[in-house]
């Protein structure tokens, strides 16, 4: 019998497997099709102090192996999340959510994630500084270490929860703003965020996305993320949570292998709804197949020495 | 609720220019009512591709759909025997019971195909539908019979004035009618709006990421808050529309 515990932050996951956030919305309309215990955890839909519609439609661009989103951090805001939509959540899941924060200003940040640092049911704090969908926010963060840095520092003084910050591609040395962030207290690491993309209408020769940019996700990313994972994995020593273009049990030993403590599953949700239960359902026999016993061995296992 | 499961493609075949219909034999539970929508999986493409639901029973789901690129061109040529992945009970669908005893069914080229079912529960229920059916040009109607043969009081209008009625489905709006169902594209929606006489159910379209709700890509703002058109419609009602 294969053993996929893994411990994130003094935390226990039953699996390595995480819905990421935006793809799995607050959980309970998943919960309708299969029961969402299964799961380590999810990281809920990114949640700003104010509610958010985000872009204009068209949001969603197709490409080869992946797709581009500029849906722009739509939200019901933090109020909205403590009153109707953590209520809902807990009726059909008894596990810690991961709370996936974004903001406009290092004081959004804190503020938002010291409203949340009251509910009970949340065991992590997942800060994305790497939206590429929102101007003058997020990404304008993640691209820059000092910025990065301030952020991690102001939202670890408003919690004891631990606090992972999700990092954008979009930049040259991704170790130096991934060391930035663990210097400034960080207790973890989320990577990658979307790369930002764009595609193009031949008939009306015009950007497809109304916001003309945006974030590409899917199988085709891998590649990029299992580098990124592994560039990082090299650089600090607290956890990583992999993610970009995982759809397998395979993609999920090949992301702990290239560091990652965990894994989130992003844009496949959105072509399987049930493509997490599917992914931890055969995580067992493929692990017995590349005759791996206990899952947190693996963690890093890509890497010399 | 939706569900994911395997369909067999039993007819699949050309109605009218890039206008199939595929009939597939799988379950059809998770179709409640008319007007949802399936999502399809198609090899090589990486987002399945929404189609609504024209018809279906206890083993059959009907579809019409438009070539418009390369995933609707590859079920086109779809074979009878091919096995498709679908999610199937997407979005809200239409809600008959609104329509009062001759309510008005207005749809726009390939936008015709979710009223078949509304009208054939209509009429089940002993509603008395008028269909207005909205084309360019004779050479692209198709459906003309099938909405006759459900005992449907039926209005062809063609832009060009080659069949029927001359102009667009406004033209063929000036009638008693207790309520309107309207599927079709948005210049046709505006139209509507402008001399629509009664409360009305749209059928809205929008690129989709999921269509079940969870990608937030094709939201809209309705006067009662945000919606997404996949999961909380595609069917709006009139009184929440923003225009």
């Amino acid at each position: 019998m294969v053993n996929t515990k893994i411990d994130l932050c003094g935390i226990e996951l039953s699996n390595p497997v995480i819905p990421a956030s935006g793809t799995f919305g607050f959980g309970y309309e998943f919960a309708a099709l299969y029961d969402i215990n299964m799961l380590g955890t999810f990281s809920f839909k990114g949640t700003t102090r104010d509610e958010r519609f985000g872009n204009p439609t068209p949001r969603i661009a197709e490409c080869n192996d992946g797709m581009l989103n500029s849906v722009g951090l739509q939200n019901p805001g933090v109020e909205k999340v403590i009153s109707h939509e953590l209520p809902l959540l807990k009726q059909c899941f008894n596990k810690k959510v991961m709370a996936n924060v974004s903001g406009f200003s290092v004081e959004d940040y804190a503020y938002t994630c010291e409203r949340l640092n009251s509910q009970d049911q949340i065991g992590w704090f997942e800060v994305n500084i790497s939206c590429p969908n929102v101007h003058g926010g997020g990404l304008a963060f993640g691209t820059s270490a000092k910025n990065a840095a301030e952020v991690t520092k102001a939202v670890k003084k408003v919690t004891d929860k631990p606090v992972f910050i999700k990092l954008s591609p979009n930049v040259t040395d991704i170790a130096e703003i991934a060391k930035a962030c663990e210097d400034a207290g960080a207790d973890g690491l989320s990577l990658i965020n979307t790369l930002l993309g764009m595609r193009i209408d031949l008939n009306r020769k015009k950007p497809i996305l109304a916001n003309k940019m945006g974030g590409f996700s899917g199988r085709a990313i891998k590649p990029v993320a299992l580098r990124m994972v592994y560039q990082v994995y090299e650089a600090v020593k607290i956890p990583i949570i992999g993610m970009g273009g995982i759809e397998s049990a395979e993609d999920v030993l090949e992301m702990m292998l290239a560091g990652a403590t965990a894994v989130q599953v992003g844009a496949a949700n959105l072509v399987n709804p049930f493509a997490c239960r599917d992914i931890i359902n055969s995580l067992p026999k493929t692990m017995e197949k590349y005759g791996i016993n206990n899952l947190k061995d693996i963690i890093g296992g890509a890497h010399n020495g | 609720m939706i569900k994911q499961g395997f369909y067999k493609v039993l007819y699949n075949f050309q109605l009218a220019p890039k206008i199939f219909r595929m009939v597939l034999e799988g379950d059809t539970s998770a179709l409640l009512a008319p007007g949802q929508f399936v999502n399809i999986k198609l090899d090589g493409k990486f987002l399945r591709r929404p189609i609504s639901v024209s018809d279906y029973d206890e083993k059959t789901i009907t579809l019409i759909y438009k070539v418009v690129g390369e995933g609707t061109e590859q079920m086109s040529k779809m074979e009878a025997g091919t096995v498709l992945d679908l999610l199937t009970g997407l979005g809200n669908g239409f809600n008959p019971e609104k329509s009062g005893q001759k309510p008005l069914l207005i749809g726009g080229g390939v936008g015709i195909p979710p009223l078949y079912n509304l009208c054939k529960e209509l009429i089940k229920t002993g509603k008395k539908p008028t269909v207005i059916l909205g084309f360019n040009t004779k050479s692209e109607i198709f459906y003309e019979d099938a909405f006759k043969a459900l005992g449907a009081e039926v209005v062809v209008t063609t832009v060009d004035g080659s069949y029927g009625v001359k102009g667009f489905v406004t033209n063929a709006m000036e009638r008693e009618y207790d309520y309107f169902f309207t599927c079709g594209p948005m210049p046709m929606f505006r139209a509507i709006e402008e001399v629509a006489k009664t409360s009305g159910q749209y059928s809205f379209e929008e690129r989709m990421g999921c269509g079940f709700g969870a990608c937030m890509g094709c939201s809209c703002k309705t006067k009662y808050g945000n919606k997404r058109i996949c999961k909380d419609g595609p069917v709006l009602y009139r009184e929440e529309i923003v225009w």
